[in-house]
């Protein structure tokens, strides 16, 4: 039996309404959910939504619709006093540790704050959690006295994963955590997470672009475009056999790094995607699939297990039981996306 | 306290300070201090200079100058202080809700301001002295009022500014109030510019209250004023011009005393926290001495020895390297190793401070460092560039078409037309799908892949031989950066343009490079072609950066990792400049600059225990 979900995201929808323009819709009718103990990745290109899902969640944009429950309790639109209780248990690490630290506060103020809403602490036994926090995450404890200019963008991370753990934090929400940092500092970073993860048995929301480092650390993987979930499942199964167009399109653009392989040697006309709009029915990544067919246009699909096995991968695609893969990953990679040539021996 | 201490280090603030000390105490204690009364006369001494009972001479009653000017000080001061501390009550409080809340507190406060800005300050001041005659205290806080919407609409902006800060979004994730955020978050960010506005203001403030007794608005004769002072001066100007010594220049030196003071506090109030500026350069760490070979022949690019400074601080040292024509060489490392600089050195467009203090840079059988006038003459149309991030390479004030037509005729010499026809064209070449539309429009109006697209097209104008391309694919989606890779690739193979590219990303390297350099502090490491280096990394430090990388690292094992970090270019050691994070390193490493060797064919290393590394198959 699956343990009772720690957050639990139901049909959110979170709009923004726009001065000149129609009301863009940037997250919509995303569903999932986050165990304890359990990463999940959240991963799309620019635009997708993965922040905003991120940010309504920790109640930083409001809700348009939708639920989000938090250990069973709906906080979808808490109030100050109850998110003030609830920062205790859901914290957050930014993707930028240059903006996320106050430069005019020593790093010894920064991570204080959290106590000083909820215990009330002040004083010595303050700064004696600071101290071994400051170690736990490798970083000396004389490192409170300091300003956050002071050391370098992966230490200054380790400042705010520091911060997110100083109270007694369940669920971190970590939005693109180590984009911003060099390689060898990055592979430090997801170390550190995934030590305190089995440590302190967190559970992270981890948002991310890069999709080697959300394998990395996720256990569950929802591929988000447009605003809407694109597939969802495990995250073995989703990279080995992605069953959507898009999850395909996003793995198979991944530089890898080896070169024999040459990924993008192949001569294709390199025309960018097509900047027709998706149908306001349709699925949105009609304009760009490969496979698009006519009820792609006309009728969005819903999100649906693969395999019919529970626990599997979920595809929101009406192709997507023709289009998978039985075997092995091999044929999803062959099948090129975006090469409109291709289309039409599908159809054929 | 620190502050305090730090600003007492500062000459200027420590001579502000006094002054203003001294005519604090000099006017509290004045009874004291002046032998005479304020209204004493003594009609046998009128107009007289400084003597030993009159310090500083007497006005045209006999009276004493200085007792009228420490007795005229104290109403002054306290003109001033009311002005300031009404200034910044309303400013500061009205700024910091109007651009922390928003909505229609914002818009309501900054209407306001708007009307008390339209309204004439020193007439309302009249007015207010027209209904309390002679009360210094209500005109002066009534000009600190009207005085505010400009401190108002200053702590706005810097407020809004702040309140998109993700560290206030951190506070308040961390369950902060409004108010605790205010007061940690916002106001000490605040504080310089605040300080600085007081102490301008206060400036003003202190002309004004004696503008206002100068008119005889404030305090009523006889008793002294300051404004008084330069009344009565100015009417024995022909006869006495001494007295308006004493009567001018206090009010110049406090005035000067509080800007100096203002702009003191501010440098050290930040000087805790901003980024210090080291002090002086040391000297440059010692590097192996290398035979600086001669260009090999037939290369289109050959660098040689390069050396470049920031500041007098060489961020790349010695670095050589040779571009053959329809290459494609990868220049990789983490930031702060200098690859940036080293592509930019190539060009002569160090930014900043900095500059090529040596080394040579031989294109195409031209030494570029020898000749500016070559090196204006090859940029663009011999060697190309191409930035990070598109949206702030283009002019966001010219559309697509008239940037790359502008390239295009500085180029060729072609009139308007034929320029225009090369634009499309090159627009289609670089896989724009609708070059004539796109041609049109702003660099607002494109997306993130299209906008790299039109920087490529505009590096392609001038038809160089070489393309330079830093982290061109860094700032761009997964799928853009395929295409962009594929585009680039493409444009190989049929133009036979060499690419430079400068990346982090082993993903860009395996995909389009056919050899490839790393560098680290400032030096190149290893070089060898690419395939070698991926399966047989000939210096750690390559192979501690191959190791972590996440892409083939199996969940719930520990990443590979390098320990610790790139040293700064001022914390370069005399040895290998990786030892500190490597495996490998022995006290032979530590000893002295380690140099460039070749331990196989067409592959360099700078590492003493190569053997070891080959041998263990990679330790890291």
């Amino acid at each position: 039996m699956t343990p009772r979900p720690l957050l639990q995201v139901t049909e959110l929808t979170v709009e923004y309404g726009q001065r000149h323009a129609p009301t863009l819709r940037a997250a919509d009718g995303v569903s999932f959910d986050v165990r304890p103990g359990e990463t999940v990745g959240l991963v799309g290109e620019s635009g997708s939504g993965k922040s905003t899902v991120a940010r309504a969640v920790l109640g930083l944009t409001p809700v348009t619709s939708g639920r989000i429950r938090f250990d069973g309790a709906d906080i979808t639109h808490a109030n100050r006093k109850t998110r003030r209780a609830l920062s205790a248990r859901l914290q957050m690490v930014f993707q930028d540790p240059y903006s996320s630290l106050n430069p005019a506060r020593t790093i010894g103020q920064t991570l204080a704050e959290p106590l000083l809403v909820h215990s009330g602490e002040r004083g010595k036994p303050v700064g004696e959690r600071v101290a071994a926090m400051l170690e736990r995450v490798g970083l000396p404890a004389k490192a409170a006295e300091r300003y956050p200019s002071q050391f370098s963008g992966g230490q200054r991370q380790r400042v705010a994963i520091a911060r997110a753990l100083m109270t007694s934090a369940e669920l971190v929400v970590c939005d693109e955590p180590v984009s911003a940092l060099d390689l060898s500092i990055q592979a430090q970073t997801l170390n550190l997470l995934s030590d305190l993860q089995r440590e302190l048995s967190l559970s992270y929301l981890f948002i991310a672009h890069d999709l080697p480092v959300v394998r990395y650390l996720s256990h569950r993987v929802v591929v988000l475009y447009r605003g809407r979930v694109m597939e969802t499942g495990p995250v073995d199964l989703v990279y080995e056999r992605p069953a959507h167009p898009y999850t395909r399109a996003l793995l198979a653009a991944v530089p890898d790094p080896d070169p024999r392989i040459r990924t993008g040697r192949h001569d294709e006309p390199a025309t960018p995607r097509g900047a027709s709009q998706p149908t306001a029915t349709g699925c949105p990544f009609a304009p760009r699939c490969a496979h698009v067919v006519e009820i792609c246009r006309r009728e969005r699909p819903g999100l649906l297990p693969v395999d019919g096995v529970p626990g599997g991968a979920s595809a929101a695609c009406h192709r997507a039981a023709e289009l998978t893969p039985t075997g092995n990953g091999t044929v999803a990679r062959a099948v090129a996306v975006g090469r409109p040539g291709n289309a039409h021996m599908e159809e054929t | 306290m620190k502050t305090t201490s730090r600003l007492l280090r500062r000459p200027a603030a420590v001579v502000a300070v006094a002054w203003l000390v001294l005519l604090t105490v000099a006017t509290a204690c004045a009874p004291l201090i002046a032998a005479h009364g304020p209204l004493d006369q003594d009609l046998s001494h009128v107009l007289a200079l400084p003597s030993a009972s009159h310090p500083l001479g007497t006005d045209s009653l006999g009276r004493d100058l200085l007792s009228r000017l420490l007795y005229g000080g104290q109403p002054a001061l306290l003109a001033v202080a009311e002005a300031l501390v009404a200034h910044l009550v309303v400013g500061v409080t009205l700024g910091l809700v109007a651009g922390y809340l928003g909505g229609w507190a914002d818009t309501l406060i900054t209407r306001v301001g708007d009307l008390l800005f339209a309204l004439p300050a020193i007439i309302i001041v009249l007015v207010v002295l027209s209904v309390f005659p002679g009360n210094l205290h209500a005109a002066m806080i009534t000009f600190g009022v009207l005085g505010s919407p400009g401190l108002i609409r200053v702590l706005r902006s810097r407020t809004l500014g702040i309140r998109q800060e993700m560290y206030v979004a951190a506070a308040r994730v961390c369950g902060l109030s409004d108010a605790q955020i205010l007061l940690r978050h916002v106001l000490p960010r605040l504080t310089s510019t605040v300080i600085v506005q007081a102490a301008l203001f206060s400036a003003v403030a202190v002309i004004i209250q004696a503008g206002l007794g100068f008119l005889g608005l404030g305090a009523q004769p006889p008793a002294p004023s300051w404004g008084g002072l330069v009344a009565d001066a100015s009417q024995v100007i022909d006869r006495d011009p001494w007295m308006l010594v004493p009567a001018g220049v206090p009010l110049v030196l406090t005035v000067v005393a509080l800007s100096m003071l203002g702009d003191a506090i501010r440098d050290s109030a930040v000087e805790s926290w901003s980024v210090s500026k080291l002090a002086t350069a040391s000297a440059p760490p010692p590097v192996a001495k290398e035979h600086a070979e001669a260009p090999v022949p037939g290369a289109l690019l050959s660098v040689r020895d390069l050396t470049v400074e920031i500041d007098g601080v060489p961020v790349v040292q010695g670095v050589s390297f040779d571009v053959m024509p329809g290459e494609t060489l990868g220049v990789v490392g983490e930031s702060g190793c200098g690859k940036s600089v080293t592509a930019l050195g190539v060009l002569g467009l160090v930014p900043g401070n900095g500059r090529v203090t040596g080394g040579r840079v031989v294109f195409a059988g031209t030494d570029l460092t020898a000749s500016p006038t070559e090196l204006a003459r090859v940029r663009g149309s011999g060697i190309a560039y191409v930035s990070q991030d598109p949206m702030v390479a283009l002019d966001p004030t010219f559309t697509v078409l008239s940037q790359l037509r502008e390239a295009v005729r500085r180029h060729s010499g072609a009139n308007r037309e034929q320029a225009r026809e090369r634009v499309l064209e090159l627009l289609a070449m670089v896989g724009v799908p609708d070059p004539e539309g796109v041609a049109g429009r702003y660099p607002h109006q494109l997306s993130g892949g299209l906008a790299q697209r039109v920087l490529i097209a505009l590096a392609l104008a001038g038809r160089p031989k070489l393309l330079i391309a830093d982290e061109p694919t860094t700032a761009l989606d997964v799928s853009v950066q395929k295409e962009i890779l594929t585009l680039l690739h493409t444009l190989q193979r049929r133009t036979g343009i060499a690419v430079l590219i400068v990346t982090h990303d082993w993903g860009v390297v395996a995909t389009l490079c056919h050899r490839s350099l790393v560098m680290y502090a400032g030096q190149v490491v290893e070089q060898a072609d690419v395939e070698s280096m991926f399966v047989r990394p000939l210096h750690p430090y390559t192979a501690g950066l191959l190791a972590a990388n996440p892409h083939r690292a199996a969940h719930g094992h520990a990443l590979t990792t390098i320990p610790g970090t790139v040293p700064s270019p001022r914390e370069w050691p005399v040895g290998c400049r990786f030892a500190a994070r490597c495996p490998y390193a022995g006290d032979d490493c530590r000893a002295a600059p380690v140099a460039l060797t070749g331990p196989a064919p067409a592959r360099l290393t700078r590492c003493l225990h190569v053997e070891e590394l080959v041998s263990e198959g990679a330790r890291l």
